[in-house]
């Protein structure tokens, strides 16, 4: 314990700041193209409702792992190079962005379909539609799983060491390698990663109280 | 009729000529991104027939296959211990007695919270120097069994939750014991309203069993990966490994769907799929 906190602390540190970084750009990542991909699927165009609806239904379903190795070992041999911690912010951002387009969906389907008769009879267009009417309210009403989303890329971020990415779970398995600490180093990772989930958890019921739509 | 088709309802003629022109521009481009891609794949000579022609020959479909039976296996075994521990933890979270609820709510939230590859890590070189050394088997699956069955409690307590609490009240007047209500009543109502998500739930632990990658138990993604230590063609074999993931996957879920479909028919407007789904957490991994 003692020697885990003088020889590895920092170690321990750079690990858990490379797993928020990881997490913090990847759910930005996932909410731009959550939403990218929700407009998408609700617009008139056939084709882009297509790609909307494929894109979902691939990343909804293929394993983390396999998208890493992909874009990491695969992708070069097309021409394609990104560095490690690009290469699993893209992977992270693809399957997040997903599950966060079916979360803002469901939110769109309950906004009642009279406030889009309204919006659209004073005139607002498709995108007025859902920037004033459809995504303000879509967003308010997902907050609980988008906090589901976020704890889902956290818990998966842990996967980006598996390409080499310095995580904090590849960091405290590197350091138990070292120095043989049994069990302490992980748990002292594995409640970082419970304290970060309840904070989002409980940062997610505050917004969804002070944001609720009155209906 | 659902919202999403209300956004653009009845077009006027221009509206109907913009959709028409952005409709012509999005596919051309969705075509030119399609083909830059091929060009790119075809320039870097990925798409010569003999670095796909593995896929068609035997001996290399039936190393994959035996892959895919060891991913069955691992997910069939991990699902087995994960379901029962997990409906018993929903039960205790539920109970009237503290002694149960309060460890039980301790176990579902840390195993819901913890990523998989740390409780894997910990199986894999923490719990050896304790002694415990089980088969690589075992170190995948028991901490898939572990997480998973934290995420599937909340599941069946979302099922048990969605009862509505006049049942157990009944149940109690008429001289039944808590044990029993829970048996005759809570119990059968709740497994079947969660099946359909349950069932979902497969789709997770399926995708649990790739960490396979990372301690080398010869799941699916592992024998891929020892196939491209020998093929070299990374690319392809990811490819059809990706494309075997996401198939396998719809099925399942579109298997769930249907139960689903198939359940709320019977049990008709009671709001339960969706308070279930609000309690189904992303599973990103």
């Amino acid at each position: 314990m003692q020697e885990l906190f003088t020889t590895y602390f920092a170690e321990l540190l750079a690990g858990l700041w490379m797993t928020a970084r990881l997490t913090a750009v990847s759910f930005l990542g996932s909410l731009v193209v959550g939403t990218i991909a929700a407009a998408f699927r609700i617009s008139p165009i056939v084709p882009l409702r297509a790609v909307g609806r494929l894109y979902v239904e691939l990343f909804v379903n293929i394993p983390l792992i396999s998208l890493l190795v992909i874009v990491t070992f695969g992708l070069p041999d097309v021409g394609v190079t990104f560095d490690l911690f690009t290469c699993a912010a893209v992977s992270m951002v693809l399957l997040g962005g997903a599950f966060t387009c079916e979360a803002i969906r469901t939110g769109v389907n309950a906004v009642s379909v009279g406030q889009i008769e309204a919006a659209r009879s004073i005139g607002l267009d498709f995108f007025g539609v859902l920037r004033h009417v459809l995504f303000p309210q879509a967003y308010r009403s997902v907050v609980q799983p988008l906090v589901n989303v976020f704890i889902g890329i956290l818990l998966s971020s842990s996967l980006a060491g598996v390409i080499g990415v310095k995580d904090l779970t590849l960091q405290v398995s590197e350091i138990n390698n070292q120095a043989a600490l049994g069990l302490t180093a992980y748990m002292i990772a594995a409640f970082a990663y419970v304290i970060i989930s309840l904070l989002a958890g409980w940062a997610g019921a505050r917004l969804e109280k002070r944001w609720r739509v009155q209906r | 009729m659902s919202t999403q088709e209300h956004i653009f309802d009845a077009a006027g003629p221009r509206a109907r000529r913009t959709i028409r022109i952005v409709t012509v521009l999005s596919g051309l481009a969705i075509a030119a991104v399609v083909v830059l891609v091929i060009l790119r794949f075809s320039a870097a000579g990925q798409l010569a027939a003999d670095r796909w022609a593995e896929f068609t020959q035997w001996p290399y479909i039936q190393f994959l296959l035996a892959g895919l039976g060891n991913t069955a296996v691992a997910a069939a075994v991990a699902a087995l211990f994960a379901i029962p521990t997990a409906l018993l933890m929903a039960l205790a979270r539920t109970s009237h007695r503290a002694w149960l609820r309060r460890p039980a709510t301790a176990y579902i939230e840390f195993f819901r919270s913890v990523p998989l590859l740390l409780v894997v890590y910990i199986f894999v070189s923490g719990l050896p120097t304790y002694g415990i050394n089980p088969d690589i088997f075992w170190k995948l699956v028991i901490p898939i069994a572990l997480c998973s069955s934290g995420v599937m409690a909340e599941i069946f307590r979302a099922g048990i939750l969605a009862l509505p609490a006049g049942q157990v009240e009944a149940a109690l007047s008429i001289g039944l014991l808590h044990s029993q209500a829970t048996r005759y009543v809570v119990l059968p109502q709740a497994v079947r309203i969660v099946v359909p998500s349950m069932v979902a739930q497969l789709v997770v632990l399926l995708k649990d069993t790739t960490l396979g990658y990372a301690v080398s138990y010869p799941e699916l993604m592992k024998t891929a990966n020892n196939l491209t230590a020998y093929t070299n063609h990374l690319i392809q074999t990811y490819l059809v490994i990706g494309v075997v993931y996401v198939v396998t996957n719809i099925l399942i879920s579109h298997f769930a769907r249907y139960l689903e479909a198939r359940i709320s028919g019977r049990t008709a407007r009671t709001g339960r799929a969706e308070e279930q789904r609000e309690a189904m957490p992303a599973a990103i991994g």
